[in-house]
């Protein structure tokens, strides 16, 4: 279906979002739409599928004027979107989370599964899916349920199909065998739109691409004519440095020393299963995993979030199994969690309380009881400038600064006071090219102090970018530990999806046979 | 500590973003500016939440009125006179009310010394609120408060110099035990503090009716519930400005708020209670003890709830427990907090407004027809109001502002 989106301006209170945007996308077109975060390209996507309402321009489909005034109209239309995150109820069949909604009924309103379970098996058969309709979505591994949100918009007749950052979630296999689903959908006649931020992708899968930013398109373009750099510096605006400049490390004593770590996660299940490394002062270790495979129970472990089942953690040779996070604090670790809202900042307080907030009862915080607001807010003013926090001041919320300067406010935080050990669990995810550059040369700029960086990384590019060693988890294990000068994608992407296991060539404590599953 | 110090010169221009990238530091003068701009934001739903409630309690005085409403029953022949009638009953009620709670020095002082008690509870609520928890059990903690304030008062005898701190302080720490309990519970074992606050409210009540039935607590030769009266040595003084007389317990109300602010804008302990309250996942994770910050909350609003009973026992007229009388502050306090929006100065503000109304409304009940119930349908509306800003704004057309302080509706905790 040709999908055309003329002039389309949206303003929310102080910001314009989408500033005149032109997009047109052919039938049977995979068409890219890159940008930063917060370039535009989400709320376009939402103006087309009716979530939100253009103030100025059209949207037309086949050259007939769409009116989209809720995500319904628009797919009763024929627009079909695959969120980010995923909209599925965990307990119901992929059949009863597909007909959701739209079910069939035979007499009497009474729901006909059977009617469901075969076009669900249909389609999928169709796409290449490989989709059980029975098999309960909780149960399904994160690559195929999202191939139900596809089936999802199938079974509604989606002609347009919008992707939103499809591949955050998914493992290299399973990137790949998405792209071939994406590209057959587009020869059947369907027109996609594939929303990213990952230059290699779009090269990967695009026929056409568009470049947002800052709410305005900058360019449209193909892959042929523009190679990752020059995509780059549309979407970002100056030259980009795609690669970390780092001098090869010169690791010291071992810092933090994991021994037959078994972490059990909150239902009880042990999802770390005995494992063993250790990183070492002035080095990074990444610690490479799709998500879910043990690396979250396992920093937090180390973090003094969880506490272990079994093994020991040692921290500078003191046995930190268990101990607290304040503790660990006054131990010289620090740590950037995974869930940064949640766990990394208080979006209400402003700048400056989260810049101090793990130390407030220290000097020169704590005069006494009262805390000397003067000195956090000089702190503050200095790691603002320090770390380049785009922010009107240190008094606002820092939940209204943007996606990638919240994680720099918990950059500097963590930091500025990590002395031996520093964690990071998904540093840059979400962030734009810009931020995630910068993030990079800290944590290189770290290393270089002589502190053991432990690197908890989905993002392949970024493992392979920053690491001195890789550490691959699958399935609360690790399979392999391989020197960043062995590594290349194919290999550590097959570790990642527990294709091959490999026993550690550098690892004394990883000598032992690792038995293949 | 080491810094990261090399940090490379950064791209000229970045994409606008939702905050201009502005010089960090900012002056005074901006600050108090966004200040007051933050107070004003502040005080609009409240005062329009008021203001509609006052409109609305207009309606239902004319409603209830039974000569207006035969007024009413004329209008086609009349319609003037409709009008005039429940313009007169309306005007009649307010201005009874504002007579009889502001009118006099007298009745400023009767109002002051209703605020007093609902000022002191106000703040128990607004404290644990700001530490994320939603204190239902103000009425249990001033129950033990005044039991402790009142046994310490009655029963021994003290030179006041003594005995009138000896019996605050009793007060106190009978609220902070007392309030202690749902803050242990909750630290330790998670139990949530609403269940486990409203649960210790009828044990303190039916504690207080045991207690006044003993022989510690029972005048001779009486056995209703009432406690014998508190000695002259441990009665609050009364202050006298001009012809307003009030008792020190004012005073004690407002240090109070001085304090409660104190602690928690400008004391470390306040940066922690105010971080858990509103991340207890980030400030776990920061070092902070989320359980004893729990514990140390409830304490303390237990022990301000201990004080509203104390201030009630030792300086009004009575100067003896009765029972039941103190649930209805209790209640009064959340709702204080609440219009106060859990800010120490909004409390003493919110407080005064609900004396106005209590002192009010009985002179209100006697000059005119208005029952005195009207007044806390009233209250009921305030809270309504300020509980849905959402209605208040689209009421008066008003666009949503940017930071929307306290969300009290939604603060049921993790």
């Amino acid at each position: 279906m040709k999908v055309e989106l003329r002039g389309i301006t949206k303003r929310f209170p102080g910001v314009v979002a989408c500033d005149g945007v032109d997009l047109s996308v052919e039938s049977g077109e995979v068409h890219a739409l890159l940008g930063e975060n917060g370039a535009g390209k989400s709320t376009l996507m939402n103006v087309l599928f009716g979530l939100y309402r253009a103030d100025e321009g059209e949207i037309l489909l086949e050259d007939r004027p769409l009116v989209a005034r809720s995500p319904a109209d628009a797919i009763a239309a024929g627009v079909g979107m695959v969120h980010q995150h995923f909209m599925l109820v965990p307990v119901f069949t992929v059949a009863e989370n597909v007909m959701l909604g739209v079910e069939p009924t035979g007499r009497l309103g009474r729901i006909d599964r059977g009617e469901a379970r075969r076009r669900v098996a249909e389609l999928s058969d169709r796409y290449g899916l490989a989709v059980d309709p029975d098999a309960t979505v909780e149960d399904l591994a994160v690559g195929v349920q999202q191939r139900v949100e596809i089936l999802k918009a199938l079974y509604r007749d989606a002609q347009c199909l919008i992707l939103d950052e499809p591949t955050a979630v998914l493992t290299p296999p399973e990137i790949a065998e998405l792209m071939d689903i994406v590209r057959q959908l587009a020869d059947g006649g369907r027109s996609i739109i594939f929303i990213t931020h990952k230059l290699r992708e779009v090269a990967s899968v695009a026929d056409r691409i568009t470049v947002l930013r800052g709410g305005r398109v900058v360019g449209e373009t193909t892959p042929a004519e523009a190679d990752e750099q020059a995509l780059a510096t549309m979407m970002v605006g100056h030259e980009v440095q795609l690669v970390v400049d780092k001098e090869p490390a010169s690791p010291g004593e071992p810092v933090l020393e994991v021994t037959d770590l078994v972490v059990a996660d909150d239902r009880r299940q042990p999802v770390v299963n005995g494992v063993s490394f250790d990183v070492r002062a002035g080095e990074i270790l990444a610690l490479a995993g799709v998500q879910g495979n043990g690396q979250s129970e396992l920093v937090e472990a180390i973090c003094g979030m969880r506490t272990p089942a079994s093994g020991t953690l040692r921290l500078l040779g003191e046995d930190v199994g268990g101990a607290s996070p304040a503790h660990l604090f006054g131990a010289g670790l620090a740590h950037v969690p995974e869930d940064r809202q949640r766990y990394g900042l208080i979006g209400s307080m402003p700048v400056s309380s989260n810049l101090v907030l793990n130390q407030v009862r220290d000097a020169p915080f704590a005069r006494g009881l009262r805390l000397d607001r003067r000195a956090v807010r000089r702190h503050a003013a200095d790691l603002v400038e320090q770390f380049d926090v785009r922010t009107p001041s240190v008094d606002v919320a820092v939940a209204t600064l943007s996606g990638g300067n919240q994680q720099k406010v918990i950059i500097a935080r963590e930091f500025f006071h990590a002395e031996h050990l520093l964690v990071l669990s998904q540093p840059t995810r979400g962030l734009d090219v810009g931020s995630i550059q910068y993030i990079h040369r800290q944590v290189v700029a770290k290393r270089d102090e002589g502190v053991a960086v432990l690197l908890n990384s989905s993002e392949l590019d970024e493992v392979l970018a920053l690491a001195d060693r890789i550490a691959v988890i699958y399935r609360g294990r690790i399979v392999g530990v391989v020197d960043r000068a062995d590594a290349n994608r194919e290999l550590i992407g097959l570790l990642m999806a527990g294709a091959v296991e490999r026993a550690a060539e550098v690892e004394p404590v990883e000598e032992e046979e690792v038995t293949v599953t | 500590m080491s810094t990261a110090t090399d940090a490379p010169p950064q791209p000229p221009a970045e994409p606008p973003e939702v905050t201009e990238g502005g010089p960090p530091g900012d002056s005074a003068g901006s600050r108090a500016l966004a200040w007051l701009a933050a107070v004003g934001n502040a005080l609009v739903i409240p005062v329009l939440a008021l203001v509609t409630a006052l409109a609305v309690g207009g309606l239902i005085i004319v409603f209830t009125d039974p000569d207006t409403l035969d007024e009413w029953g004329s209008f086609f022949g009349d319609p003037l006179g409709a009008l005039a009638a429940s313009w007169n009953v309306v005007y009649d009620s307010y201005h009874a009310l504002w007579e009889s709670s502001l009118g006099s020095p007298q009745a400023i002082g009767r109002t002051l010394v209703e605020a007093t008690p609902l000022a002191l509870a106000g703040l128990s609520v607004a404290l644990a609120f700001r530490a994320g928890l939603f204190n239902i059990g103000a009425a249990g903690q001033l129950v033990i408060g005044a039991t402790c304030a009142g046994w310490v008062g009655f029963t021994w005898d003290l030179p006041s110099a003594i005995h009138i701190p000896l019996a605050v302080l009793a007060g106190f720490a009978g609220g902070a035990a007392w309030g202690s309990i749902a803050g242990v519970l909750k630290a330790r074992t998670g139990a949530h503090e609403v269940i486990t606050t409203i649960m210790l409210n009828y044990i303190s009540y039916r504690l207080l009716d045991y207690a006044l039935r003993s022989e510690a607590f029972q005048p001779a030769g009486r056995d209703d519930l009432i406690s014998k009266g508190v000695a002259e040595s441990a009665r609050l003084p009364e202050i006298t400005v001009g012809e307003v007389r009030v008792h020190a317990g004012l005073l004690l109300a407002i240090a109070a708020a001085v304090i409660v602010w104190w602690l928690l804008d400008r004391s470390t302990v306040g940066f922690r209670l105010r971080s858990v309250g509103a991340n207890p996942h980030a400030s776990r994770y920061a070092g902070m003890s989320v359980g004893a910050m729990y514990a140390l909350a409830m304490l303390l609003a237990g022990g301000l709830a201990g004080l509203a009973g104390t201030v009630n026992i030792l300086g009004r007229p009575s100067f003896a427990l009765t029972g039941g009388y103190y649930a209805f502050l209790g209640f009064d306090a959340i709702a204080v907090a609440l219009l106060g929006r859990a800010h120490p100065v909004g409390v003493l503000g919110a407080a005064f407004l609900f004396g106005v109304l209590r002192s009010g409304s009985t002179g209100m009940q006697a000059a005119t027809s208005t029952p005195v119930d009207i007044i806390v349908v009233i209250q009921a509306l305030i809270i309504l109001f300020v509980a849905a800003p959402a209605l208040v704004r689209s009421l008066y057309h008003i666009k949503a502002g940017r930071g929307t302080g306290q969300t009290f509706t939604t603060g049921w905790g993790a």
